[in-house]
């Protein structure tokens, strides 16, 4: 016995340490780069035997790049991907489930929303980071306009968007709220606003659409009156991959809704006081909700035998609560572990607290195919505002287009 | 034995193709054949779990009301684009003959768009479209016109999109009309002045019959490259891309969102296989109708 663990010992490690390489691919942002490396730095230090390749792509290339590499056996052990692809992605044979222990793990340490990192009940991925939305602000411009505080309830909103919107000869030079249906609005409709309403999306088991009930009307009448009845807003004010981030950057949006992961990009480009506030509320003390998402890092199935193992060596170091707190000072992204949010340091901090709250109440969509169900809620908002169709009628169209990809997914 | 010099060369030629020629067959006609049998499957990552659907994925075609969008657009965009492209190209390459001086300098500039990545085309047009800041509606508001959506309004975005790519081919469009033009001996004009014809006559009965190669050559490859549009559409409206509501969709765009952003490759390569079929057909079709023998 003590002859064979010798052999292991002496073995092992060098067996590791001549072949273990495995490749990490995430698409190209450079805080998250550099972070990634550093870690991969620290992690070959604690592990000789495993050595990472760390391989980016431009983001409009990521997904094809995946798609064609891994069957020709050449992509990635370990991958970072959004959350709502994991469904299309194990359907087509890109992830490879993780051991049941992970499961419990993720159950036990992480905030409620990485449960949709399951597919099927089993786990695909581990997120390292998660967002929610929240509501940033323009303080110089509300100054200007004698504002004190940022909206509590969405009547507020209304009336400050409102006072910050200038129009000259049918054209806007400055709006109240940078609406974007293409942008996190489609968020804020379902997630948010048919909650706040009242109502739920989705049943439990994310298999069937709710929408089309009486909350959902509610919602999106309500918001697609932001542009047609209030005026506080017009889509595509600003052109671009993100105009309505943009365009409050360029202090000609007095509020956006956005990601936390908006901060950064805010941060460098603003030159003006702003500030963020949780998302406004139907009335004062009522039902709150915000929309939950994550990148995670799965497994493929490129990743056998020795590989697996060093790949979910690595998975549990980038995933760690340690690494957790390194991510949000290096990238600025929230800690997904629960422990980690509950630190009155981050709650209380006057740009993260507001995501940092929101995240006990957010919820991520259990999307099965993220590219068409975004679109059907998108389209959904614009069939209202460019085409005039009446809110019911668009929204019955959606429900019947989003159940028809549910169930092609399900059956 | 002896071979004649010519078809010793004709040999030698006959080596050297060969090599273009299995280049060819490798990367252009054995991936085209590889579309058609995936076709045929319902994709996975793993090739032992590809299971065979046999002709499901063209059933799906025939019910699909996104293919159906994306396949009308795509005819639109080629109707309104190759009549488009062609007619402006031979006004301007008429125009730019008669001017005395300087025409390099007015082809390099209707050439330049042409040659500039559509990626920065895409993002500078979004920008002179924009409905509020725009330098188009800058001047149409002048002009007592009022401010147009032009790519957010569902009915204007597709004409305006072909637009884009017109103004973009137009120099590479001159350019094939100024060769085509140079390429018409002058005898013919002198002699039909000898014999009294003037403008017009002149145009219809030399200048058109004779540039008829140029015109076929470009139906066909304008032709195929509207069937084939897809990076101007995406990048003019990039976050709903062949928005807004699926007015500026075209076939190619589609292919690319059914197979890489929800890998269902096995789909996206029966609408391959549609678009292959569509662009050889309406491709040969031209070719039939379009050459014809000029007597003079």
């Amino acid at each position: 016995m003590r002859k064979l663990l010798a052999f292991y010992a002496l073995f092992f490690p060098l067996t590791l340490a001549q072949s273990v390489t495995i490749t990490y691919w995430q698409y190209e942002f450079r805080s998250k780069v550099e972070a990634i490396n550093e870690l991969i730095r620290r992690f070959e230090a604690q592990n000789p035997g495993i050595k990472v390749v760390h391989q980016t792509f431009p983001y409009d290339a990521f997904q094809q790049k995946v798609a064609a590499a891994i069957p020709a056996g050449q992509g990635p052990d370990v991958v970072n991907l959004y959350y709502g692809w994991a469904p299309t992605w194990v359907k087509a044979g890109y992830l490879a489930a993780l051991p049941d222990d992970w499961a419990r793990r993720l159950d036990q340490g992480f905030v409620a929303m990485a449960q949709a990192a399951k597919v099927g009940g089993k786990l695909y991925g581990v997120p390292t980071a998660v967002r929610s939305l929240a509501l940033f602000y323009n303080k110089d411009l509300f100054r200007q306009a004698g504002v004190a505080a940022p909206p509590k309830t969405w009547e507020e909103f209304i009336a400050v968007g409102q006072k910050l919107t200038v129009k000259q000869g049918g054209r806007f030079t400055q709006i109240g709220y940078g609406i974007a249906p293409d942008g996190q609005d489609h968020h804020l409709v379902r997630e948010v606003l048919v909650r706040q309403f009242g109502g739920r999306p989705y049943s439990d088991d994310g298999k069937r659409v709710l929408y089309q009930g009486e909350a959902g009307l509610k919602a999106l009448s309500f918001y697609t009156d932001w542009v047609r009845k209030y005026e506080i807003g017009v889509p595509g004010f600003f052109p671009g991959n993100n105009g309505y981030r943009d365009g409050f950057i360029a202090g000609r949006i007095a509020m956006i809704i956005d990601g936390s992961f908006a901060i950064g990009t805010i941060q460098q480009g603003a030159r003006f006081n702003w500030g963020v506030a949780e998302l406004p509320l139907e009335r004062p003390g009522g039902r709150k909700a915000n929309f939950g998402s994550f990148w995670m890092h799965g497994l493929t199935p490129l990743a056998t035998g020795p590989k697996r193992e060093a790949a979910l060596r690595f998975l549990s170091f980038i995933t760690s609560e340690e690494t957790q707190r390194f991510w949000l000072e290096k990238v600025g992204e929230l800690p997904a572990s629960k422990n980690l949010i509950r630190d009155p340091k981050l709650s209380l901090h006057p740009i993260y607290g507001p995501f940092v709250l929101s995240l006990a109440y957010a919820k991520a969509t259990p999307f099965v195919d993220e590219a068409a169900q975004r679109k059907v809620m998108v389209d959904a908002i614009n069939r209202v505002l460019l085409q005039g169709m009446d809110p019911a009628q668009s929204l019955r169209i959606a429900a019947e287009e989003e159940q028809k990809i549910l169930d092609q997914f399900w059956r | 034995m002896r071979l004649t010099l010519a078809r010793r060369e004709a040999l030698w030629a006959l080596v050297f193709l060969t090599i273009p020629l299995a280049f060819f067959l490798y990367f252009r006609i054995f991936p085209a054949f590889q579309a058609l049998w995936l076709s045929l499957y319902e994709w996975h990552a793993d090739p032992a779990q590809r299971r065979f659907v046999g002709l499901e994925h063209y059933v799906r075609l025939l019910e699909d009301p996104l293919l159906r969008r994306a396949l009308w657009n795509t005819l639109l965009y080629t109707l309104l684009g190759v009549p488009s492209q062609i007619a402006l190209g031979l006004i301007i390459a008429l125009l730019l003959r008669k001017v005395p001086f300087g025409r390099d300098f007015f082809r390099a500039i209707y050439f330049a768009p042409y040659v500039t990545p559509a990626v920065a085309v895409a993002w500078v047009w979004s920008w002179m479209l924009s409905p509020h800041f725009g330098l188009v509606n800058e001047l149409l508001v002048l002009l007592g016109i009022p401010p147009q959506p032009f790519l957010q309004s569902p009915t204007q975005a597709l004409p305006t999109v072909a637009w884009v790519v017109v103004w973009q081919n137009l120099g590479f469009q001159v350019v094939l009309f100024l060769a085509g033009l140079e390429s018409i001996p002058r005898q013919y004009y002198e002699a039909a002045r000898i014999d009294g014809a003037e403008g017009w006559r002149l145009f219809r009965h030399i200048t058109w019959p004779l540039l008829n190669p140029v015109l076929v050559f470009s139906v066909v490859i304008g032709t195929i490259g509207y069937l084939q549009l897809f990076t101007q559409v995406v990048n003019l409206n990039f976050t709903d891309q062949g928005g807004p509501l699926n007015s500026t969709l075209t076939l190619a765009l589609y292919i690319y969102q059914l197979a890489f952003l929800r890998f269902q490759l096995g789909y996206a390569a029966a609408v391959t296989v549609l678009l292959f079929a569509l662009i050889l057909l309406t491709t040969l079709v031209q070719l039939r109708l379009l050459t014809r023998r000029v007597e003079l």
